[in-house]
């Protein structure tokens, strides 16, 4: 058995100051009381009908993303460390997005080659040229971070065209205080509720110069989405449309909606449907869930999208292992955030190192999401090992490989009491013409069976509640 | 507000309001149990609901219980209560974020419990109870959207679907027994069995107090007949619900400064025929033409709404 940090006990055994208020409620509080709130939790959620659907043959198709009461706590400092790395590392993103469609610096210095641009399945010809307001290119973008140690932090992966999570972090606070008043009354928690504000912001940032008050509206692929509960979820909050494809009309270069009163001019479209189905005028011609004629519109500078098409060049797996020398290429900084070290297959040198070390590491689809298609090496049995070095071997540049982190776990609520379980952590990065904004936080996910570094909720993840500590916040007494 | 928001909350409010007078109908059916024949009860249930003719492909006879579970929950019946929930639900989820956060969870709180209901639900023992909860479900929804939603373009359409549904459902629910309203040639007027039969009419609108109160002498076929078309005060009345219908038109049109169409014009007909109309003058020209031309004109109102507000 490896030796994992804990955020509670820290690496000696000993409570750290950040959990110390936590770990005495937990000492004083009875497992039959926790056993009672853990379901009122549950009613809530199912109440307030946060779902998600999960394609799977049969059954329920909305099902719930299990929530662990017991919060996951960051200190202010170490939540400083954090924000300043993101905020760098998210600049350096929308550059590189901008450089991509721009002038392309990157490839004359050396770094990357024309190729790995233009053949990238996310790279969006489209684009090419459109310059946006503030050079912003992933407004929403989603870094999923690990922690190995006190003082180690790992961006996994970047997330730049729609992430999604956001409402869960939202939820998941509002009933935490519903559940717990008398804990947020003793502990200073930075509160996360002005996160629809700043996404509004934000995205007025970025509306096209006009004579009206730019028309904001949240562009879904409909109810039964997976993340429909959320597209609705963060429209409501910021008070604008939730618009559907058939809602849209482009005319003269115009996006505008049908309404009550007729045609109404739309200035930003925060669009939580993939690339391919925005215009099937450019993209997929069967598509129905965008507008005719998006495309042109966006390209002549009278409609907004966030995030811009093309974004995902930034988040690939391939385009990761790149990031920091990103940073240094275009900001001049050293990277606050730690890469995991990643093998391309597609490199032959590092096939090999691969292919002999497939029982440490973790291998990964390039263009793969959601934990599916991927081997945990050490969990894995020769059988899979063997199955999976043939596919490797067939397409190597389809994978990449990293070694298996021993990600932090926190202690979690489960069916025999409270146990350590795997965490991660996605803050959220809002990026605008007029600076970026990140609500202290995110959205921590845990791996709920018993040893599993699998977060997703597909695959038996749950998420916790972050906290993070006020300023000057001991919390031991 | 989007066109597509506008139709999603107006029936919303219709299946809410539809489900609503569904419960009330079939206790009304049950409370007549005994006294009258049982069929003729239940068929006339039926035929208000306007499923009469889906039943009779499904059963070969008029039972209590089949007729109350093809009422409730029946899957061969598409205006079942349970499927009124399920497409409240969907028009709801489809909206959400018009809604307001009480009113989803009215909906979503109903639609999850109506889904652990198990078929015994329905069985005569149980159904009062079952009804009860409908009536608290549409009862907590009303509640939720009177007191939580701004009064802007949504609540009005929600509105609007919640009274088109109920002038509706009352003109159906009078249309099925106005041969009883009928004056009868022969001096039968006053026996128990008429008492009863009357009664059953506001009772399928929850009306026996409210009878009582206004006008405060024994039950009488014009009375009933004025009551349910005619009085202001009456909440199901027609001519309440066209009070509601135009003001809530009104309303919509000031939002679009004024711009009006073919349903505010419609609505103002009907709305003032209603205001000063007698019951004499009904019932000499016909109660049974008055109330088919009624239910046709809810029918012709609700496409002139679409076609102005909804495309």
């Amino acid at each position: 058995m490896r030796n994992f940090f804990d955020e509670m006990h820290g690496a000696d055994g000993h409570i750290r100051v950040a959990y110390a208020d936590i770990a005495a409620w937990l000492a004083q509080t009875p497992a039959a009381t926790l056993h009672a709130k853990r379901e009122e939790a549950e009613r809530l959620f199912r109440r307030i009908g946060i779902t998600f659907a999960v394609y799977t043959e049969g059954g329920d198709t909305e099902r719930l993303i299990p929530f662990d009461i017991i919060p996951r706590v960051l200190d202010a400092e170490e939540w400083a460390f954090l924000e300043r790395g993101l905020k760098q590392r998210v600049t350096a993103l929308n550059r590189f997005l901008a450089d991509v469609y721009g002038p392309r610096d990157i490839v004359r210095a050396g770094k990357l080659t024309n190729e790995q641009i233009d053949a990238h399945p996310a790279y969006c010809e489209q684009m090419q040229g459109v310059t946006t307001p503030g050079g912003v290119y992933t407004h929403i973008a989603g870094i999923d971070l690990v922690r190995t140690g006190a003082n180690e932090f790992y961006v996994l992966e970047d997330n730049c065209r729609t992430p999604s999570g956001v409402s869960y972090m939202l939820e998941n606070r509002s009933v935490m205080m519903r559940l717990f008043p008398d804990l947020f009354a003793r502990i200073g928690v930075e509160p996360v509720a002005r996160y629809p504000q700043d996404l509004l912001r934000t995205l007025r940032s970025v509306a096209p110069t006009s004579d009206e008050e730019p028309c904001v509206v949240v562009l879904t692929p409909g109810q039964f989405n997976s993340a429909y509960y959320e597209h609705s979820f963060l429209a409501d909050e910021m008070g604008v449309e939730l618009v559907e494809g058939i809602d849209l009309v482009v005319r003269d270069k115009k996006v505008y909606m049908r309404t009550t009163g007729g045609l109404k001019r739309v200035h930003v479209i925060y669009r939580r449907i993939d690339d391919d189905f925005l215009d099937p005028m450019v993209f997929r011609p069967d598509s129905q869930l965008g507008a005719f004629g998006l495309m042109e519109a966006y390209r002549a500078g009278n409609v907004a999208l966030a995030n811009a098409p093309g974004a995902g060049i930034a988040d690939d797996k391939a385009i990761y292992m790149h990031v920091p020398e990103m940073i240094r290429f275009y900001l001049g900084e050293e990277p606050l955030l730690n890469n995991v070290p990643t093998w391309d297959c597609a490199n032959e040198g590092a096939l090999a190192y691969v292919l002999d070390h497939l029982e440490e590491l973790v291998v990964k689809e390039t263009r793969g999401s959601g934990g599916y298609g991927m081997l945990v090496g050490p969990h894995s049995t020769k059988k899979t090992r063997e199955a999976f070095a043939k596919k490797l071997r067939q397409n190597p540049s389809a994978y990449v490989a990293q070694p298996t982190l021993a990600l932090s776990t926190c202690p979690t609520f489960v069916a025999d009491g409270t146990a350590p379980r795997h965490v991660d952590l996605r803050p959220f990065v809002l990026s605008g013409a007029d600076g970026i904004r990140i609500v202290p936080g995110g959205l921590t996910r845990v791996a709920l069976n018993e040893g599993s570094l699998v977060v997703n909720s597909s695959q038996g993840g749950g998420t916790k509640d972050t906290w993070v500590l006020h300023t000057r916040q001991g919390g031991a007494k | 507000m989007l066109a597509r928001a506008a139709e999603s909350l107006f029936w919303l409010a219709r299946y809410m309001e539809r489900m609503d007078n569904l419960a009330r109908l079939i206790e009304a059916a049950q409370s007549m149990a005994g006294v009258l024949s049982e069929t003729e009860e239940w068929r006339s249930a039926l035929t208000a609901a306007g499923v009469e003719e889906l039943y009779d492909n499904v059963y070969d006879a008029v039972t209590p219980d089949s007729a109350a579970r093809f009422l409730c929950s029946s899957p061969d019946n598409p205006s079942a209560i349970v499927t009124c929930l399920d497409f409240a639900r969907i028009n709801a989820r489809a909206m959400r974020g018009a809604l307001t956060r009480d009113m989803w969870e009215a909906v979503n709180q109903g639609w999850l419990e109506s889904r652990q209901l198990g078929s015994e639900a329905f069985s005569p023992a149980r159904l009062p109870d079952t009804l009860d909860w409908v009536r608290t479900i549409s009862t907590r929804f009303s509640g939720a959207y009177q007191t939580t939603m701004l009064r802007n373009e949504n609540y009005w359409f929600v509105r609007l679907g919640t009274f088109l549904e109920r002038a509706d459902n009352t003109a159906r629910i009078l249309d099925v027994k106005y041969h009883l309203l009928l004056p009868q040639e022969s001096s039968g007027v006053g026996g128990m069995l008429d008492y009863y039969q009357w009664t059953s009419v506001l009772r399928a609108v929850s009306a026996v107090r409210a009878y009582q109160w206004v006008y405060r002498e024994e039950v009488k076929p014009w009375n009933v007949a004025e009551l349910l078309l005619l009085r202001p005060e009456m909440p199901r009345s027609l001519r309440a619900c066209y009070d509601a219908i135009t003001d809530c038109l009104d309303q919509i049109a000031a939002v679009h400064g004024g711009r009006r169409g073919e349903c505010h014009r419609l609505a103002g007909a009907i709305a003032s025929q209603l205001r000063y109309g007698r019951i004499g003058d009904i019932f000499q020209s016909g109660l049974h033409e008055h109330l088919t031309t009624q239910i046709e004109r809810a029918a012709e109102l609700g496409d002139q709404i679409a076609a102005h507000y909804m495309r």
